[in-house]
């Protein structure tokens, strides 16, 4: 349909999810929406890499226990996290034995992975995959900026990347929730070069993203119940509001942001949260929570990615910046 | 798009995006940077008068010592995860000075403990101090140099 966006012919649901997160995650507003959470950040392992990959894996084998299935009646594996070479999601894939699509859109994997697999079951390749990205907050602190324990100064424009992992087991077999159609997003870079804020980086591409998904399926915003964006935060989604009322879209009232979900502002979390994780967590628990109970019948998730690569940022260059939409909608079972 | 375009539409949005960036305030920075250099300045002195009092050390050679503590007491905040708080809160007040500095060491040999000893720690330790170490080392050459060509002019 339309320039970018896919409409999936046969019903794709979402069979089962898992969340995994960290202690600040854990004592936030959604805190009882995770299925399980860390109250530290090393998880039980001896370093930061370890403890995000337990988080992948155990957001796994949630959520496949959920529906009783074991690694081999999964067909693919579809996996992302923010570290180089996706170390994360690799190394969990050597564990599972599943085979395994790498993917990278930074913070924007969690639904390119749901788009991904819904085009590979419409097609018929696949029956049962497994969607699963992470993030945590010293690897990507470590990756991108600063050691943890540095005391430079942040921004009040910088994030909180969030600790933990989200699953989703995608299959043909009905339940509440169907991944109706998916917009695909174009790398949009307005020239924004600080890796401490990301929010007035990635603004323009979500923006163009749920502009193209509008028009594309000729809808409107009153159509959803939520537009939520992945981590724009409190500087990006005002921003965002104001880029599409000069489109003349207004989705000021249905509007809602996953990073600035996730934590309280007394939290200390700067502008809010962000990494891969951070869509992923409150999308499969909170979101899809809500329409389980009915109260959300049809939301577009946008997760908005900043692939910032701190080597370019010093070579001068700005941030592209990437959104991809998928809209979940309530099925009466 | 031709570039002319683009670095027109990049300005725009600028432009457009600069009232939803919370503004600095400096005057508060700057008086919470003082306050906080200052104080850890004045622990330094304390250091150093208890030195002078209990140890065989005079003004001029109690320096090191003081110094070596501060560096030391910086060290251990660092490893207990409170200096990046102090950081947050100061601002220039506690990096500007040699116990951030012992922080941007320790703090990075701290990331890097995972990846061993020698190219973990060791590799990695000055990662963020090497550039403050060679514009040092460079700057104070430089003004050697100066001095010294002023000094033979005058004389």
């Amino acid at each position: 349909m339309g320039k970018q966006t896919l409409i999936f012919n046969s019903p794709i649901f979402i069979e089962n999810t898992a969340t995994v997160v960290g202690p600040k995650e854990g004592e936030g507003p959604l805190k009882t929406t995770f299925d399980k959470t860390y109250d530290e950040l090393y998880c039980g392992t001896t370093s930061w890499e370890l403890a995000e990959r337990k988080l992948m894996s155990e957001a796994i084998e949630l959520c496949l226990q959920k529906a009783n299935k074991k690694n081999q009646e999964i067909d693919f594996f579809l996996g992302g996290d923010l570290l180089n070479q996706n170390i994360t999601a690799s190394y969990v894939a050597r564990e599972k034995e599943i085979p395994f699509w790498g993917l990278f859109n930074a913070c924007a994997t969690s639904m390119e992975a749901l788009t991904l697999a819904a085009v590979l079951l419409d097609g018929g390749f696949a029956n049962h995959i497994v969607t699963a990205v992470s993030s945590h907050f010293a690897t990507a602190e470590r990756q991108f900026r600063f050691p943890t324990e540095f005391g430079a100064q942040k921004p009040e424009t910088a994030m909180f990347t969030v600790t933990g992992a989200g699953a989703a087991h995608v299959s043909k077999t009905k339940t509440k929730i169907r991944i109706e159609a998916a917009t695909i997003g174009k790398v949009i870079d307005l020239g924004v070069t600080s890796p401490f804020n990301m929010g007035s980086a990635m603004a323009p591409a979500a923006a163009h993203t749920i502009k193209t998904h509008l028009a594309d399926l000729k809808r409107t915003p009153n159509d959803y119940d939520a537009i939520v964006t992945g981590d724009l935060s409190r500087i990006g989604s005002p921003i965002l509001k104001s880029l599409l009322f000069e489109e003349n879209i207004d989705i000021s009232h249905v509007h809602q942001d996953c990073g600035l979900l996730i934590f309280s502002p007394d939290q200390n979390v700067f502008s809010g949260g962000s990494g891969c994780a951070c869509s992923a967590v409150v999308t499969f628990g909170h979101l899809f929570k809500e329409m389980k109970r009915g109260l959300l019948k049809k939301i577009l998730v946008v997760a908005t990615g900043a692939l910032l690569n701190p080597l370019m940022v010093h070579q001068k260059e700005s941030i592209p910046c990437i959104a991809h939409g998928v809209s979940f909608e309530y099925v009466h079972s | 798009m031709d570039e002319k375009q683009i670095e027109k539409k990049i300005k725009m949005y600028k432009k457009k995006i600069d009232p939803f960036q919370p503004k600095p305030s400096y005057f508060k920075n700057c008086l919470k940077a003082f306050v906080v250099g200052g104080f850890i300045c004045a622990i330094g002195q304390g250091i150093a008068n208890f030195y002078i009092y209990f140890f065989d050390l005079t003004e001029k050679t109690v320096n090191s010592a003081m110094i070596g503590t501060l560096i030391f007491l910086a060290a251990i905040l660092t490893a207990f995860g409170v200096y990046d708080r102090i950081g947050q809160f100061a601002g220039a007040g506690s990096i500007a000075i040699v116990t951030g500095f012992s922080n941007a060491i320790a703090s990075s040999a701290l990331e890097h403990k995972s990846e061993g000893i020698v190219l973990g720690i060791a590799g990695n330790m000055f990662k963020i101090a090497g550039a403050v170490i060679v514009f040092g080392v460079v700057s104070a050459y430089i003004v050697s140099m100066i001095r010294l060509l002023v000094q033979t002019l005058i004389s």
